[in-house]
């Protein structure tokens, strides 16, 4: 299961989908809404995606931990649209035989999200809005 | 030929377009079009920040020649999580 949504994610439904009975060990992540950033008090999140190729590069993030831990199912949801403090943004769920793989694949998913995977997020925070990531240019005043 | 344009987060919002075809010459490459897309949006590019290219949603180097139809994103520094 490797997706985006616009809809709030549901942790139980990726435990689920990694449940295997070859499995010792499930790991999660999630990655939650913080109200600060920067010394800046934020007040939400808007992610956006680039959907197709998003769900194309968790996909391919996930042949390649199957390629380096022996790990049984995998399932990642990303949320999109705005997303309120401390709501899930994205939940990671890995399920394998012995923890050390479900705990590694789990770090290494959400190491390769923030590095490869087409999503951005747009802080809004008290006195502007920002897009992450591009803090080289002017923080953009809200209108 | 023709290629798809799509722009995303802060290109969206820069160009103020989120989606275009674009008419290109022949053996034009991806900075080719980067080029001419800055002359059509001037307040395209956002200095200081490095920017990925994506065809047909791979990633590809600047240098990748374009073909008819091709879906070309620029993709501004990703920040999922």
């Amino acid at each position: 299961m490797f997706r985006v949504t616009d809809k709030p994610i549901k942790l139980q439904e990726l435990v689920d989908f990694v449940t295997d009975p070859e499995a010792g060990a499930i790991a999660t992540f999630i990655g939650t809404t913080r109200n600060n950033n920067e010394g800046r008090r934020v007040i939400a999140l808007d992610y956006e995606a680039y959907p197709e190729m998003a769900e194309k590069e968790l996909v391919r993030l996930g042949e390649e931990a199957k390629q380096k831990w022996p790990i049984c199912r995998m399932a990642i949801v990303h949320r999109i649209g705005p997303v309120q403090i401390t709501e899930p943004s994205v939940i990671i769920a890995v399920s394998s035989g012995h923890r050390d793989a479900a705990f590694a694949a789990c770090r290494f998913a959400i190491e390769e999200i923030k590095r490869t995977v087409p999503i951005w997020k747009k802080e809004m925070y008290e006195g502007g809005e920002i897009w992450i990531g591009t803090q080289s240019g002017q923080p953009l005043p809200r209108s | 030929m023709k290629v798809k344009v799509k722009f995303f987060a802060i290109l969206r919002e820069r160009a103020g377009t989120a989606e275009f075809t674009k008419e290109i010459k022949q053996g034009s490459t991806v900075a080719d079009l980067w080029a001419a897309l800055q002359q059509d949006y001037p307040k395209l590019a956002v200095p200081g920040i490095r920017l990925l290219y994506a065809v047909n949603r791979d990633y590809v180097t600047p240098d990748r020649l374009l073909e008819d139809c091709d879906e070309v994103v620029f993709i501004p520094p990703v920040s999922g999580g």
